[in-house]
């Protein structure tokens, strides 16, 4: 029985990388004296996926990751004891939403797409003029690596949304209070492929600034997972209500 | 006392793996800082990924976090990433725990494990605004404090600390503790009378308290400038392992560091009487940490840390008197999670301790390390480690018939006495051990990894000349062009033996040079792509110090060494004979199990060893097969 955990990651816990956190992960299993299961053969190795990468100094309310319990969790109420078992254990900033029987799909197959809060340091109207124009943009160029090669990109067919009006009830309280002084930009993107990167957008936005002096803190809200085989267009408001009215990973 | 903490956070997602600053770990504790506390900044010298595994940090920080009147938190040096964001933005060197401001501790202690970082300590005091030089501070600068192996010769840091702690901190640190309080109480007056204060406690060294007389190169005379200041410091050691059952809350970092695993210290001490071995002359006596203790402490660092590994640690752990007892209670734990995996550093070279690595490895063997240091009976007999080639070979032959099919063995050269022949058996060992391999597996390999000698104070060899960075390279060439096929040869960068052994054996006038090779932007020298060696020559020569005359050159009885007022417990005519015996090729049994030939650790503090075995472990003395029962060989003249 696979099981799937999602979790938030916030504050100065951001700086731990996604490998580091994947160790974390297996030295809590054993903490909260929950058994992993592990492959079979010469060099057993725990039965641990790990979803989407999440950059090392972004945060995120939606963290997901699957993992084969051994012994396996008799009832629903093992399973819902997971998360407040798990977070005792994790350090602070990390903790555990939640916890159900995953389907066959791994969750690297499952993730379409996810959405980003970037907080920017520039004025308000700036941001929202420049959001504007790329969201007009038929294309938008950027240069980054890939293999240690230097590559220009058009990165727009990986936007989707792109706004600065928006709902912000889902971001919490302290992280809002954290950004005042900036404006906040949502993004939907893809993460297929390549994926874009919230560094990415922010060199978009910005072109010629180190992006981490442009943007103090980048969350992540949603992962979504599409389950009709409909193409997800770029900037289609559509595409977003069909993404949601599958299922969407639980958040906080 | 504020956090800086908002100051750092933006730099961070600049920098590579900003993890090493956020503190955060499992076993890290929320520091109670307040009125009447002194207020304590242990300070790694190195990366975070270095220093965080480091024991005697982690011990000191626990055991001062207990005390009322004291508060410790912890700080590393930082990359060179960040410390130049740092700079650029006048943000000093923070704590990881609090991120307060170096300059807001009362104390900041270093921790020295290794010579060549010595910059760092510089450099991290100066980033902490703390000035360099111990003269210029005033009353309210933080007392800067060093200790670790390599702080048994502190004097080329003696114009920047106040003090030097000879020995284990345990106790020492609570009296030192005791003394600043009083001196923060009585409203922190002149810095001398601190250090007058602090010159009273047993271990405690002072360096600006002494006189030192140079004439030409020499040391002539080190004095005490009052006479309550002590003629000789000697080092301070705990008799009884057992009352310090610490760390009792270990650190587990959340990022990756060099030693990823729970710690569990076995025993202290070593009397295999390794003549190159500082660590085994200033550790002295042994005392064993009980069976029972050894598997509370590591059931208890499992649970607390959610590790599945342990290293048994010790100078020698096959040498503990319950270590197959040990071993065998470490279980599957019973709810699931698997049996931890336990590692055996500082294996001896003897089938018996193959045997119990196999016990304990998990299924994957990788490789597994032997050091017979020297490569032939000869010379091993010059530096007293007495392993003949039947034993390494049969260890070897263990190892590959138990599975694993990389065998790394470590190497000294450049030792007293050894000549090319000497050298050239380092590869026909190597050759041997593949030729055993390749019986049991065609992936069988053999790495030899040559290190160059560097001698150290208070050891046998303190009186030996290095080799140069032209023979010790010529010696690693030599070893290269004999090694066959399936061996595989790694060596350490001979410029930095030469600058390690300028740092090693160096009196006061060094530091100017270290000052020199800091100033330059020479931090992080234990690193080859920050070591320049022109640096450190240049440096010496600005100076006007013959950088031969501190390393190359070969010392005599009648000369006074730096740190000749400073004392392990080691006899000076101890030193001297078993120098004289390493040249005659005579080897010295080891003292758990012969009689004692008087060294001078126990007599001279009233210890004793505290090994819970009478006999040798299997395997006798480093599996030599000496029957150690009957007295051995001891044709060491001991003049007491």
């Amino acid at each position: 029985m696979k099981i799937r955990l999602s979790y938030s990651k916030i504050g100065k816990i951001r700086f731990l990388g996604h490998l580091d956190t994947a160790h974390l992960w297996e030295r809590a299993f054993r903490k909260a004296k929950l058994g992993v299961a592990v492959s079979a053969g010469f060099t057993p190795r725990p039965k641990l996926s790990f979803g989407l990468a999440l950059p090392t100094a972004g945060e995120s309310l939606v963290e997901v990751l699957d993992v084969v319990l051994d012994p396996a969790p008799s009832g629903e109420r093992d399973i819902d004891d997971l998360a407040p078992r798990l977070s005792a254990v994790m350090p602070a900033g990390v903790v555990v939403t939640g916890a159900w029987v995953a389907g066959p799909q791994s969750i690297q197959e499952d993730v379409v797409a996810t959405t980003w809060v970037l907080a920017i340091d520039r004025p308000a109207v700036e941001v929202q003029s420049r959001a504007a124009e790329l969201v007009a943009a038929p294309e938008i160029w950027i240069e980054r690596e890939r293999k240690g090669e230097r590559r220009h990109d058009d990165i727009r067919p990986g936007i989707f949304e792109l706004r600065t009006d928006f709902d912000p009830s889902v971001l919490p309280a302290d992280w809002r209070s954290e950004v005042s002084a900036s404006a906040l930009v949502e993004a939907v993107v893809t993460t297929s492929g390549r994926g874009v990167r919230p560094t990415e957008l922010v060199d978009a936005l910005f072109p010629g600034d180190e992006p981490w002096n442009v943007m103090s803190r980048v969350i992540r809200t949603h992962q979504w997972i599409e389950r009709t085989d409909a193409p997800c267009a770029p900037f289609s408001v559509r595409a977003r209500k069909e993404l949601s009215h599958e299922q969407r990973i639980a958040v906080g | 006392m504020t956090s800086l903490w908002s100051r750092v956070e933006p730099l961070l997602a600049r920098v590579r793996k900003p993890a090493r600053y956020i503190g955060c770990e499992d076993g890290a504790i929320e520091p109670r800082h307040g009125q009447g506390k002194v207020a304590w900044l242990l300070a790694y010298p190195d990366v975070y990924e270095v220093g965080l595994p480091n024991q005697g940090l982690q011990i000191l920080y626990e055991i001062l976090n207990e005390r009322p009147d004291a508060v410790a938190e912890r700080t590393y040096a930082p990359w060179v990433d960040l410390e130049a964001l740092m700079r650029e933005r006048g943000i000093p060197l923070f704590s990881v725990d609090t991120h307060r401001a170096a300059g807001d501790f009362d104390v900041i202690a270093f921790n020295l494990s290794a010579e060549l970082v010595y910059t760092n300590v510089l450099n991290m005091l100066d980033l902490g605004g703390i000035p360099v030089h111990t003269a210029r501070r005033e009353p309210t600068d933080p007392v800067v404090v060093v200790g670790g192996h390599a702080a048994f010769n502190p004097e080329p840091l003696a114009d920047f600390i106040d003090a030097a702690v000879l020995g284990e901190g345990e106790e020492v640190v609570g009296e030192i503790n005791e003394v600043v309080r009083a001196w923060k109480a009585s409203g922190r007056t002149s810095r001398e009378g601190l250090w007058r204060e602090l010159a009273r406690i047993p271990g405690v060294y002072v360096p600006c308290l002494y006189d030192v007389v140079y004439e030409g190169e020499r040391t002539v005379s080190i004095t005490p400038r009052f006479a309550d200041v002590p003629a000789t410091v000697t080092k301070r050691t705990v008799s009884d392992l057992a009352q310090w059952d610490y760390p009792r809350r270990p650190l587990a970092p959340l990022t990756e560091v060099v030693h990823d695993r729970l710690a569990v210290e076995v025993f202290r001490g070593c009397t295999r009487g390794c003549r190159f071995c500082q660590a085994g002359m200033i550790t002295r006596p042994v005392r064993e940490r009980p069976a029972d203790q050894v598997r509370t402490m590591i059931t208890r660092g499992l649970e607390r840390t959610g590790y599945n590994e342990v290293s048994l640690t010790s100078l020698s752990t096959a040498d503990f008197s319950g270590i197959e007892d040990v071993v065998s209670s470490i279980v599957p734990d019973p709810t699931a999670c698997g049996a931890p995996t336990v590692s055996l550093p500082s294996l001896r070279v003897d089938a018996f301790t193959v045997g119990l690595a196999a016990k304990v490895a998990s299924g994957r063997r990788s490789g597994l390390t032997f050091a017979p240091e020297a490569g032939t009976w000869r010379l091993r007999k010059v530096i007293n480690k007495l392993i003949t080639e039947a034993d390494l070979y049969g260890a070897v032959e263990s190892a590959f018939a138990n599975g694993w099919s990389r065998t790394k063995l470590y190497f000294l050269t450049g030792l007293p006495t050894e000549t090319d022949d000497d050298t050239r058996g380092i590869a026909e060992l190597a050759a041997g051990c593949v030729a055993i391999g390749k019986k049991y597996t065609s992936r069988a390999s053999v790495t030899v990894s040559l290190g160059g000698f560097v001698p150290k104070a208070h050891t046998p060899f303190q009186w030996f000349g290095q080799n140069g960075v032209d023979e010790l390279q010529r010696k690693i060439n030599l070893v290269r062009g004999a090694a066959s096929r399936g061996v595989q040869v790694k060596w350490h960068d001979p410029r930095a033996s030469l600058a390690e052994g300028l740092a090693s054996r160096g009196d006061r006038r060094v530091g100017r040079v270290i000052e020199r090779v800091w100033r330059d932007g020479g931090t992080f020298q234990e690193w080859s792509e920050f070591f320049v060696l022109d640096r450190w020559l240049d440096a010496a020569a600005a100076e006007g110090l013959p950088v031969e005359w501190f390393t190359t050159r070969h010392r005599t009885d009648d000369e006074l060494l730096p740190w000749e007022h400073l004392s392990a417990g080691l006899h000076r005519d101890f030193l001297w004979d078993d120098w004289r015996a390493s040249l005659d090729e005579h080897g010295l049994p080891d003292c758990r199990w012969t009689p004692c030939y008087d060294c001078g650790v126990c007599t001279g503090d009233g210890l004793e060893h505290v090994v819970a075995s009478p006999v040798p472990p299997a395997g006798g003395s480093q599996g030599t097969g000496q029957d150690l029962a009957l007295g051995g060989d001891v044709p060491v003249v001991v003049r007491v």
